[in-house]
C-alpha cells in the first residue's frame, strides 16, 4: 500500500491533458441560456490530468484513511464501536426511499421505523417520549434544554442557569449557553463523582437544571444521581442527562427510573451506526411525561391502524431540524437494536465494561490511574511520573499502525488518556493494544526523545499544531498568488 | 511582575489591584496546563461580571477553558494585544499576558481569595492528587 501523500493534483498538472473529451454540444447558440459573455472560457489554474491519474490520486487518498473498519479505534467518550455490515445492507434498500413530502398513507412503513425505534428508545431509557430528530448529539443537547426552557418558562418560572460537573461532555457548557443559560461548574469529588452536599451548596431558585454525564467522562457512574435527581426536583430544578455513554449501562438500568427529566442518546455512538468522517449522527431526545408537550414537532402518532404526523404542538413548539432527522441512521438503529435483541442489550453493555476493565487492569502497573473508582465503559490514565507526554504517546502508537485514544480529556486529569475499547473488540484485538502500549512506554524510558519524535512512519510526521490554529490556509492557491 | 502582592483563585487566576482597579490574568500553572495557547476571545468593554463567572474564553492546542472573574466588577480595560499575540500568556502570564481590568463592585471579595503562598501550596496539594 502506497502511503505517501499524493502530490497535490494543482501541482500533477500538465497543458493539454484531459480526463474525457466530449464533442462540442450541438446546440444552437440562441437556444444557449446564458449569453455568450457569461460563459467561461478557460478556468484559471483548473487541474489538467488524465482520467486514470485522477482515479489513483482519489485511490491513494481513500487509502492513508483509518476507520474502524481498518483497526482499533479507542477514543475515549466517541464509543467507536463496529457497525455491522447488514445495518448498511438494510438501510440501502431502495423501498426506503420517499420525499419527505409523500402523502402520509403511502409512508406508513416509514412512520412504523421511526415510531418503533422511539418505542424501543423509550423501553430502554424508561423516559414517556422520544424525539428522533436532532442531527447530532450536540444538537441533541440544545433540543433538550429548550425543552427544560420552555418547561418552566410555561410554569412561569423562566431560571437562569444550568450547573455542570467539571466531569461533563465539552459539549454541555456550549449548549446550555446557546441555549440562553449561564452556566456554572461544579466539582466532583476525589473519587471522581458528583456529591449531593457540593450539589446543594450551588442550587438555588435560579437554577434551571443540572445537566451530568453519566458515566461521566472518567467512565465513572454517579452513585448519587437518585439522591441528586430528588435535591433538584425539590427546589423546581430538572435532571439533564447526558446519555452519550449510554453504551456503559443499557438494559442494566434506566434513566428514567434513576429520576432523569431529560436525556439524549448518540445513535452514532451507542447504537452503532456511522461515526465520523461526518456521519450523519443522529441524537434522540427524550423527556419524562411532564414535558412531552414541549418535545420538537413533527410528531408521529399511531392512531388504530394508522400512522399519522402532527406538524402543530398545543405548546407552540418548534421544528429543530428541517422534515425528520437522519432518517437513514434511524433505520440502522432500529435494525441493530431488533438483531441484538432484548439479552443482547444488557450484553454489549456488560462487554463493554468489560474489555475497558481488561485494559484498566493490565495497564495499571505502568501507568498512573488519578482516580480508583470502578470504571465502566472506559478508563482514565495520567501521564504523571512519564519522562514523555501523553502527546509523544498518542503519536507513538500511530507508528504502530493503530489509533490513538482521545488526549487531553477530561480536563481534570493531567494529561488524561481517555480510553474506551467498546464490545466489539476481541481480547486479541486489547491485547496488541496493550502490547503496544507497554513497548512504548518502554521505548519512552530508554530514550525519551525518541518518542518525543513520533511519528516517523506516516504520510506527515509531528505537526506543528500552534501554526496550524493560527494560520490557516484552507485551500491551494497558485505560487504566485500565495500570500501565508 | 513580582507575584508577591497578587491573589489567586483556586480556578488558576490571578488578580492584582490597584486602587479600586483590579487586573485579571492566568498563573504561569495555569499557562502550562494550557500548552500553546492560540487565541482568546477577550470580554466586551464595559461588561459587568460576577465573581466566578466566565470572563474570557482561552483555547490552546490541548483545550479550551474559560477563565474566571476573580472578582466582580465592570471591565475598563483590555489586552488586545492578545488577539494577535496569545502566546504572550505563556511567555509572561504575570505581565504581558494579562487579559483585562475591572472596576470592582465589592472589594471585600479580595478576602476569598489565596496569597501567594497559599497558592503555592495549592498548586502542590492538586499536583499530588
Amino acid at each position: 500500500m502506497n502511503k505517501q501523500l499524493p502530490e497535490l493534483m494543482f501541482l500533477k498538472s500538465r497543458d493539454g491533458k484531459e480526463g474525457c473529451s466530449l464533442s462540442a454540444p450541438e446546440i444552437a447558440d440562441d437556444l444557449c441560456v446564458l449569453a455568450a459573455d457569461k460563459l467561461r472560457k478557460d478556468i484559471a489554474d483548473f487541474p489538467q490530468l488524465s482520467e486514470v491519474e485522477i482515479v489513483r490520486h482519489y485511490t491513494n487518498l481513500a487509502h492513508l484513511n483509518y476507520s474502524v473498519d481498518a483497526g482499533f479505534y479507542p477514543l475515549g467518550s466517541c464509543t467507536m464501536k463496529y457497525n455491522p455490515k447488514i445495518n448498511e445492507k438494510i438501510a440501502n434498500q431502495p423501498e426506503w426511499n420517499a420525499h419527505p413530502y409523500s402523502p402520509i398513507h403511502l409512508v406508513q412503513g416509514n412512520l412504523e421505523i421511526m415510531k418503533s425505534l422511539e418505542e424501543l428508545l423509550m423501553k430502554i431509557t424508561a423516559m414517556a417520549a422520544f424525539t428522533l430528530t436532532p442531527a447530532a448529539g450536540a444538537h441533541g443537547e440544545l433540543t433538550g434544554l429548550r425543552v427544560i426552557r420552555d418547561y418552566l418558562t410555561d410554569k412561569g418560572d423562566a431560571r437562569k442557569i444550568v450547573l455542570i460537573p467539571d466531569s461533563a461532555h465539552g459539549t454541555n457548557p456550549a449548549s446550555s449557553v446557546l441555549c440562553g443559560y449561564q452556566t456554572k461548574e461544579i466539582p466532583s469529588n476525589e473519587n471522581g463523582i458528583l456529591e449531593v452536599e457540593t450539589l446543594k451548596k450551588h442550587l438555588d431558585k435560579d437554577v434551571a437544571a443540572l445537566m451530568i454525564t453519566n458515566p461521566n467522562t472518567l467512565g465513572i457512574f454517579e452513585k448519587n444521581i437518585v439522591e441528586i435527581a430528588r435535591v433538584l426536583h425539590e427546589n423546581g430544578s430538572l435532571l439533564y442527562m447526558d446519555g452519550a455513554n449510554m453504551n456503559a449501562f443499557m438494559g442494566i438500568a434506566k434513566p428514567g427510573d434513576l429520576g432523569a427529566d431529560v436525556i439524549h442518546l448518540n445513535l452514532h455512538k451507542t447504537f452503532a451506526t456511522p461515526h465520523g468522517g461526518g456521519g450523519p449522527g443522529s441524537g434522540p431526545v427524550g423527556v419524562a411525561k411532564d414535558l412531552v408537550k414541549f418535545l420538537p414537532v413533527p410528531i408521529i402518532t399511531h392512531e388504530g391502524k394508522e400512522y399519522k404526523v402532527r406538524y402543530h404542538n398545543e405548546s407552540g413548539s418548534n421544528r429543530v431540524k428541517n422534515f425528520y432527522g437522519n432518517f437513514l441512521v434511524i433505520i440502522r438503529a432500529l435494525v441493530y437494536l431488533l438483531e441484538l435483541g432484548k439479552e443482547n442489550i444488557r450484553q454489549v453493555a456488560e462487554d463493554a465494561v468489560l474489555n475497558a476493565n481488561y485494559i484498566r487492569k493490565k495497564l495499571e502497573p505502568y501507568l498512573d490511574l488519578p482516580y480508583k473508582s470502578k470504571s465502566l465503559h472506559e478508563v482514565i490514565f495520567s501521564d504523571k511520573g512519564l519522562t514523555v507526554k501523553t502527546l509523544d504517546i498518542a503519536k507513538r502508537i500511530l507508528d504502530y499502525g493503530m489509533h490513538p485514544f482521545t488526549i487531553y480529556f477530561p480536563l481534570i486529569v493531567h494529561g488524561a488518556m481517555m480510553i474506551e475499547p467498546t464490545e466489539t473488540e476481541s481480547k486479541e484485538t486489547l491485547d496488541q493494544f496493550i502490547d503496544i502500549m507497554i513497548k512504548i512506554l518502554d521505548e519512552a524510558k530508554k530514550d525519551p526523545a525518541f518518542v518525543q519524535g513520533a511519528p516517523y512512519s506516516t504520510p506527515v510526521t509531528r505537526l506543528d499544531e500552534v501554526m496550524a490554529a493560527k494560520q490557516l490556509i484552507l485551500r491551494w492557491k497558485p505560487a504566485a498568488t500565495q500570500t501565508n | 511582575m513580582s507575584t508577591k502582592d497578587l491573589k489567586f483563585t483556586e480556578k488558576h487566576e490571578w488578580a492584582s489591584v490597584n486602587g479600586n482597579i483590579a487586573t485579571f490574568g492566568i498563573t504561569d500553572y495555569a499557562q502550562h496546563q494550557f500548552g500553546d495557547i492560540v487565541f482568546i476571545e477577550l470580554p466586551a468593554m464595559g461588561k459587568s461580571f460576577s465573581k466566578g463567572a466566565a470572563c474570557a474564553n482561552i483555547e490552546s492546542v490541548k483545550a479550551v477553558a474559560d477563565m474566571y472573574a476573580p472578582v466582580s466588577g465592570e471591565v475598563t480595560e483590555i489586552n488586545s494585544s492578545l488577539e494577535n499575540a496569545p502566546e504572550q500568556i505563556n511567555k509572561e502570564p504575570y505581565g504581558a499576558g494579562w487579559v483585562c481590568k475591572v472596576k470592582m463592585a465589592a472589594a471585600a471579595e479580595l478576602d476569598s481569595l489565596m496569597d501567594e503562598s497559599a497558592y503555592e501550596n495549592y498548586v502542590k496539594s492538586v499536583e499530588e492528587k
